[in-house]
């Protein structure tokens, strides 16, 4: 058997210009910043379009990434990882209901944001939550994305038969009052969310990497976001969240998302934290940096 | 031929909490290298193997959260339901990108990341499973300068994963599967003087 040739440290420090190039373009093209992603998982994505396209080398989709918008469209789905769930991590969802919901039933009016929304499936799981506690009419949410085409199909709230059908699970393990079925019509192979638990949300595009605040919200949401983010944009993007929450808002992360290895750590403290709620919280003067 | 070795990952599925029980379970808690380990699980399981795992070693097992840093003396052990990679500032990094040989976490992935990041440093083991994933992380293993390493089919619990990697031409050295710990630890030992 022929052995593999082997890839040397100075192949892979040129892959590493290519990756860097292909992201400038984008960026000097587009506008999309992916520059303070995180290496390892960009790195993967892009290797992995690159065996798709059959093309011979990064450089080779660079120059296709330039010229084909089409091609460009099919690699920022890749780079964006657009996969959710509704009521992904039920017990996150359980944990919500039980500890935040009571503190938001004392507001006259509450703001949520889940920032990096996807195809929707987690800010109609909020929704759906709301309903069920007799807090929509007094709630505002903003869904957020990067990506213009997830938004769009954000607000269709289409979504695939055999995946509600998990989802379904997913809502009763959350604590579901009734079925996940009463919120959505089974349309061919797929269904449509009932188009009331939109009359609230607003859909908008924000790249967390370069827009700014967002409003005084009580309540963000960006669950499995931040893993892709280099620790810089990390920090950017928890800045942005504490000046964006009003004191005591509550901050929820994905279950293997972390503040520890921030400097923002000391602006919060953990409500549920296992279920990563946190709530931002008053410093006292000599905490103040 | 001495090479020292910076890092260790190993991959498994089906067979696989007997398998790392039984090599992990020969590593002593002063190994001065990181390991990592993707053990296939369905995403709904919970996240217990951890904590199994604890029990069955004297290395400190982790589940790490996202960018905790990968230090010596310690396991890794991949959450179900998110593909681990290491990331060049030698930190844990996770991704929802599509399962991998309809596996996430994916063997592959971990793999692929590692070989990138330490290069002919890195020692890979593919253990007992039903499946070929690891196969071709397995190779870039190789093509990096890495240590490569595969459980002798007969003691797996289920031959197709070891076979796959075997398959591929990349490995360096079979071990029945209770030979396995050892073997790593002199490897880290013995070559990393």
């Amino acid at each position: 058997m022929k052995m593999p040739e082997s890839v040397t440290d100075e192949q892979v420090s040129i892959e590493d210009i290519e990756i860097r190039l292909l992201l400038e373009a984008i960026y000097q093209l587009y506008g999309y910043d992916f520059r303070c992603y995180s290496k390892a998982s960009l790195r993967r994505r892009v290797l992995h379009r690159l065996g798709m396209s059959g093309m011979p080398s990064i450089m080779a989709m660079t120059e296709r990434v330039l010229r084909d918008q089409q091609f460009f469209v099919t690699l920022l789905n890749d780079l964006t990882v657009n996969v959710t769930e509704m009521f992904r991590d039920p017990e996150f969802y359980r944990a919500f209901r039980e500890e935040v919901i009571p503190v938001l039933k004392t507001f006259p009016f509450i703001k949520i944001w889940h920032a990096g929304c996807a195809t929707g499936e987690e800010i109609y799981s909020m929704a759906i939550m709301l309903e069920e506690e007799g807090l929509y009419d007094r709630a505002m949410l903003y869904a957020t994305d990067i990506d213009k085409n997830v938004l769009a199909a954000a607000k269709k709230g289409i979504y695939s038969y055999a995946a509600v059908k998990q989802y379904s699970e997913n809502y009763r393990r959350a604590g579901g009052k009734t079925s996940l079925a009463d919120y959505y019509t089974a349309k061919y192979d797929g269904v449509i969310m009932d188009q009331r638990l939109k009359r609230n949300i607003v859909f908008a595009d924000h790249d967390l990497a370069t827009d700014q605040v967002f409003g005084e919200m009580n309540v963000i949401v960006c669950r499995n976001v931040l893993i892709y983010f280099d620790r810089d944009l990390q920090q950017r993007v928890f800045r942005l969240f504490r000046d964006s929450l009003d004191m005591g808002g509550y901050l929820c992360l994905g279950t293997k998302e972390s503040l520890r290895f921030s400097a923002c750590e000391e602006h919060f403290e953990p409500v549920v934290a296992d279920m990563r709620i946190f709530r931002k919280r008053q410093l006292m003067k000599r905490e103040t940096r | 031929m001495r090479q020292r070795i910076s890092a260790v990952v190993i991959g498994a599925s089906w067979g696989g909490l007997d398998a790392y029980s039984r090599v992990l379970g020969k590593l002593p808690a002063n190994l001065p290298v990181p390991v990592l380990v993707v053990q296939h699980q369905h995403p709904s399981g919970g996240d217990k193997l951890p904590w199994i795992l604890d029990t069955r070693t004297a290395m400190h097992v982790v589940a790490p959260m996202e960018k905790e840093p990968i230090e010596a003396g310690c396991v890794y052990v991949a959450p179900p339901g998110y593909h681990m990679l290491v990331d060049v500032d030698h930190t844990v990094c996770y991704s929802l990108a599509a399962p991998v040989n309809y596996s996430r976490p994916s063997i592959d992935e971990l793999f692929f990341s590692a070989g990138h990041v330490y290069g002919p440093g890195l020692l890979g083991v593919i253990l007992t499973g039903a499946n070929d994933d690891g196969a071709a992380g397995i190779t870039y293993i190789k093509q990096r300068g890495g240590i490569t390493m595969a459980q002798s089919p007969v003691t797996a619990e289920a031959r197709t994963m070891p076979e796959a990697a075997i398959a591929t031409g990349c490995i360096d050295q079979i071990h029945d599967l209770d030979d396995i710990g050892t073997v790593i630890s002199e490897l880290v030992f013995g070559l990393g003087a």
